[in-house]
């Protein structure tokens, strides 16, 4: 052995260390000379996370440029949400019913990006609902996000011209508890019977009690989530379903300015960058193997572990 | 002045915050998990307002004697007796969450059970989500019909016992098509988030001002 990381996480900086080999024999121990003091310091750059900044640095050069392209005029495409031109039907048909409209953020908290989307669209649905005078109720998980959530639902009914409509109650905090949450909710939808359910933020285990007892109450249902495994389990019990980075694509997508959508086009385009860097890694695994199977050659296997030890040092 | 302030804060303590994630020197290391405490003061702080709007809820319900009004006072007596039972607890042994005090014994045998209780029911949500997806209406319908059954069949013992390859079947569904589908679920999620961050440090979005 030439060298060793120690990443103990007990570690000191500034404080003396002093390392030695102990190997033990078949008649007792055997130990190298010690080697040190040494102490750790702290650097001035995690060079182990030189990929990341790597991806930062070409995203945002990316979003960036194609923002500077939208103000420069180009019209930059869009493709239809299904799920986001919904909200103004289910509005409208739950006005027609004459029954309230629920909105979840689930179990989200504020520091999460979800939840900042998901205020986007709730922005929305809140105009809407004050458009049509048609009731609003947000019941709560996290305090915080309820102070959020009723200062955006008064600025939007400001906003349509109807503070009179606005009332705080109707955005109640319930418990900071999943399944009381769960059971929260349920309780409410089972009461009001909402015409329009919209599931807009992190779902744990409750999203599918929570969307089968809206598909019971016969609410038309909009959810959206970044939580891969809950995806499956709303695009079976709902009528919409936004996957993924969608969510992320709703305030771009309802507020069309040139700025937002340019950053939408970034990240597009840095998810072609990527598919094409999987396409040709996948090509050069694939060939590494063949090459060392029949011409005895290593090249290519040596850069494509390169390349996947670069990926896996985060 | 009221939109640009928390647009500047919002820009400085993102800008940190991606700075001190690949500059671990003090002051900048750690800088992430003190925001975070920070975060937690407040929202811990945020948590009178929850309970101030919680008994305004009940209490109003109460009052115009709205359908199930009688649960409310079932609510806030609950309120208030995990509240009384935490704080006697935390006066007799120092802390609530002795094992022996009247907080974890309400926690244990009535919290709990209800927790139990509500994850449950999602046994018969699925029976009833399960029946309607896996209708063969269409073809793509058809395909997880048959992709399912194979997974079900393939974590059970009785999967093995009609063919000895349904389980290998099942794993290759999982190892392969699945979790191809989900990576690519989750690059999508990952780059929109870090976009949708970039877009809130730079003060494109907005929303979260109102």
């Amino acid at each position: 052995m030439t060298n060793f990381e120690d990443n103990s996480a007990d570690i000191r900086d500034g404080e003396e260390y002093f390392y030695l080999v102990k190997v033990q024999t078949t008649s007792g121990f055997d130990e190298s000379p010690k080697v040190g003091p040494v102490r750790s310091t702290a650097q001035w750059f995690n060079r182990h996370r030189m990929n990341v900044l790597v991806i930062t640095l070409l995203v945002s050069i990316l979003v960036i440029y194609y923002i500077r392209r939208a103000h420069a005029g180009d019209k930059l495409f869009v493709r239809k949400i299904a799920g986001l031109d919904a909200i103004d039907d289910a509005v409208g048909r739950s006005t027609e019913m004459g029954r309230p409209i629920l909105y979840s953020f689930g179990l989200s908290y504020l520091n999460e990006v979800w939840t900042i989307a998901s205020l986007s669209i709730l922005h929305r649905v809140a105009q809407k609902c004050a458009e049509y005078s048609t009731r609003l109720l947000i019941p709560q998980y996290d305090p915080l996000v309820m102070s959020a959530a009723q200062e955006t639902v008064k600025q939007a009914y400001m906003e349509t011209g109807r503070p009179d409509l606005y009332d705080e109650r109707d955005i109640p905090f319930l418990t900071a508890d999943q399944f009381g949450y769960a059971a929260g909710v349920d309780g409410m939808m089972m009461r009001e019977k909402p015409g329009a359910v919209f599931w807009q933020g992190y779902f744990y285990a409750e999203s599918l009690i929570l969307a089968e007892t809206g598909h019971s109450v016969g609410a038309i249902q909009i959810a959206g989530t970044t939580s891969v495994e809950q995806v499956p389990f709303f695009v079976v019990a709902c009528d919409y379903t936004l996957i993924g980075e969608e969510m992320y694509a709703a305030s771009c997508y309802l507020r069309p300015e040139p700025q937002m959508l340019g950053s939408l086009k970034g990240e597009d385009f840095t998810k072609a960058i990527i598919l094409i860097f999987l396409i040709l890694s996948t090509a050069l695994g694939t060939l590494g193997v063949l090459l060392k199977h029949f011409l005895n050659v290593d090249v290519l296997n040596i850069l494509f572990g390169n390349i996947v030890q670069w990926l896996n040092t985060f | 002045m009221k939109r640009e302030i928390p647009i500047v804060i919002t820009f400085l303590t993102g800008v940190l915050c991606v700075v001190a994630f690949f500059v671990p020197h003090p002051p900048l290391g750690g800088l992430q998990q003190r925001f975070l405490i920070w975060y937690a003061i407040v929202a811990g702080f945020t948590m009178i307002l929850g309970l101030d709007s919680l008994v305004k809820y009940n209490i109003k319900k109460i009052r115009q004697r709205k359908q199930g009004w009688q649960y409310s006072y079932v609510l806030l007596f609950g309120l208030v007796l995990i509240l009384v039972t935490g704080f006697q607890s935390w006066f007799e042994y120092n802390t609530p969450f002795e094992l022996r005090s009247s907080f974890m014994y309400t926690y244990i045998h009535i919290i709990v059970p209800l927790q139990a209780t509500m994850f449950a029911l999602l046994a018969f949500f699925i029976s009833s989500a399960a029946y309607r997806a896996f209708r063969a209406r269409t073809f793509e319908a058809t395909l997880l019909l048959i992709a399912a059954a194979i997974v079900m069949l393939g974590r059970v013992p009785i999967g093995k016992m009609i063919w000895d390859k349904i389980p290998v079947l099942s794993d290759w569904l999982l190892n392969i098509p699945q979790l191809a589908a989900k990576r690519g679920i989750q690059i999508g999620v990952y780059l929109g988030g870090v976009v949708m961050s970039l877009r809130i440090i730079l003060g494109i979005e907005r929303t979260y001002l109102t």
